[in-house]
């Protein structure tokens, strides 16, 4: 009996283990691309291991391209021209993709594989993105979902930005999370403060990122980050702004009065904050300071839902119906928004019914 | 059991094709028969693991199980051959074919599972065939399986345009098809008979 079942279970083991051997020597030879040259702009060479996905190849080389979504393939930002290699337009990325950017050779370099020797082009701007190890100097709670969190550079590092764009934060392997994921976060400092930067960020539930930062980080950590990014920034001009945020929204607007402010610059602007309920609102006293220190400004915090408690004396309504009351020609002005997509596809209609041009509304989704 | 390689490998095709005869293999020719394109790429692939396949665990049944009187191990035995061939074929299409892999992506990987592979393993042992009649029969039935739903996808690329009552919409139409062409089938069993 005993040796009917060792035979049985050797014999058995034995096929199974032949086939893995045969697997492993062919995952070894077939899928190993060596090592593969990648070319930029015709200009600069790097060697990387093949096999591997454009944008962490590039990304391990210091190139940043933007990616919000981290190379999920599901937010289209990283672009890129691939002159050879690259093999096939792939399905997942032609939902991403104009017919003229597919004709083009424009491709998601997160689902492009270096496979052989590839030729690329990249904007040069690109080069001077770079990565930060920062500190964390303190973590603010601004309300019950939402924190700001100082970061430190390190001792004579200096992070430039225009007023209105983001960083990428990395958030390391921790607990159950497995892999390092990149998330964007919009700059809430003062662009002429360049040694610490401000972030706000809001919980998502269940967030990799953010119960990342809420639950395991502490002041005095080191975090890693990578930027500036994004073309949603301060434009010069003297028209009148309309500023829309709602809720973590309001971290790029903040920096953009920082920069009025500081550079005193002469502009009327007026900032539209949109909450659901009175513990939502943050920063008021800092919005009032402004209004002080900038002539011209008007804050207008709304609320959706206040609840009897919040006694609430302002503006009650929908973001756009609030900015639908104040506005009557919007012929002369500028817009800039930063919220939810649903949020600011609505704003942008009631901005353009107003007769605000396409070209002059300025918007970050998130 | 005496019968010629080619009456099997045409009466696999035809007669006693493992689709419309056996209905083995139906869940990835429902989902996959939208259109002729992706029907295509998936029949091949099958056509190409169905033959392997079924020559593979003919050796394997005839060569180890038999031999070692091992022959009730044989479901297990060959689903693992059938999991590492189709890992195997992925890995080659990645490397030298990119553009089929890509078209085929989780089709490949779901082939592992299709039961009219594991279904023409079998029948080989069952019926006792030799070498050349397996051969004959995995290609056959992989070649069969491929006209069953490039057939079924040619007519659902058809219909798309038409009114269908909205119960009948989707799986609820192509079984009804299916239906039919597995009748019209059977109208060649007169011609050739293997079971």
């Amino acid at each position: 009996m005993a040796v009917e079942v060792i035979r049985t279970v050797s014999i058995v083991s034995g096929i199974g283990v032949f086939l893995a051997a045969l697997l492993t020597l062919a995952e070894r030879f077939l899928l190993n691309y060596g090592m593969c040259k990648i070319t930029i702009n015709n200009d600069r060479e790097l060697e990387v291991k093949g096999g591997n996905h454009l944008l962490g190849s590039l990304l391990q080389n210091g190139i940043f391209i933007p990616s919000a979504c981290g190379g999920r393939g599901s937010c289209g930002l990283c672009k890129v021209k691939v002159i050879s290699g690259g093999g096939p337009l792939l399905s997942t990325e032609t939902p991403y993709l104009t017919k003229e950017e597919q004709e083009d050779n424009i491709r998601l370099s997160c689902q492009v594989k270096v496979r052989e020797d590839v030729a690329i082009e990249i904007p040069e701007e690109l080069f001077s993105i770079r990565e930060y190890t920062t500190t964390v100097e303190k973590i603010v709670d601004l309300t019950y979902d939402t924190k700001a969190l100082y970061l430190r550079l390190k001792d004579g590092e200096e992070l430039s930005f225009k007023a209105g764009q983001y960083v990428q934060i990395k958030v390391p392997q921790y607990g159950k999370v497995t892999e390092e994921v990149y998330r964007a976060y919009s700059i809430a400092s003062s662009p002429l403060q360049k040694e610490m930067i401000k972030l706000i960020i809001r919980r998502v539930p269940h967030g990799i990122c953010t119960t990342y930062i809420f639950d395991y980080l502490k002041e005095g950590d080191k975090l890693d980050l990578n930027g500036p990014h994004g073309d949603f920034f301060l434009r010069e001009s003297d028209r009148e702004m309309i500023c829309i945020a709602g809720g973590s929204g309001l971290a790029p607007i903040n920096s953009i009065l920082y920069e009025i402010r500081d550079k005193n610059i002469r502009r009327k602007a007026t900032f539209f904050f949109g909450c659901v309920e009175k513990r939502d609102l943050y920063y008021t006293d800092e919005m009032k300071a402004f209004e002080k220190q900038i002539p011209d400004f008007r804050f207008v915090p709304a609320l959706s839902a206040p609840r009897e408690a919040d006694n609430w004396p302002g503006e009650v309504g929908l973001i756009t119906e609030v900015v639908d009351r104040y506005i009557t020609d919007g012929s002369g002005m500028e817009a800039y928004l930063c919220g939810s997509p649903g949020m600011i596809d609505a704003c942008i209609q009631v901005l353009l019914q107003k007769g605000i041009p396409e070209d002059r509304i300025y918007y970050d989704k998130f | 059991m005496g019968i010629s390689p080619f009456v099997i490998f045409f009466a696999s095709i035809f007669t006693s094709n493992v689709l419309l005869t056996n209905f083995l293999g139906m869940c990835s020719y429902l989902s996959i028969s939208k259109d002729l394109k992706s029907s295509l790429g998936l029949g091949e692939a099958v056509i190409f693991v169905m033959t392997v396949t079924s020559v593979l665990n003919y050796l394997v049944y005839q060569y180890i199980l038999v031999p070692f009187e091992l022959e009730y191990l044989r479901f297990i035995v060959f689903i693992i051959v059938i999991a590492a061939f189709v890992q195997l074929v992925e890995m080659i299409l990645e490397r030298f074919m990119p553009n089929l892999y890509y078209t085929l992506g989780i089709f490949l990987p779901l082939i592992t599972v299709n039961c009219a592979i594991l279904g023409v393993a079998l029948f080989i042992v069952i019926r006792e065939y030799n070498f050349l009649q397996s051969l004959a029969y995995g290609a056959g039935g992989g070649i069969g399986w491929t006209l069953a739903i490039l057939a079924l996808a040619g007519i659902r690329q058809k219909v798309d345009e038409t009114k269908i009552p909205k119960g009948l919409q989707g799986a609820g139409f192509a079984m009804i098809v299916t239906g039919i062409m597995a009748l019209a089938f059977i109208g060649f069993s007169g011609i050739l008979a293997i079971q």
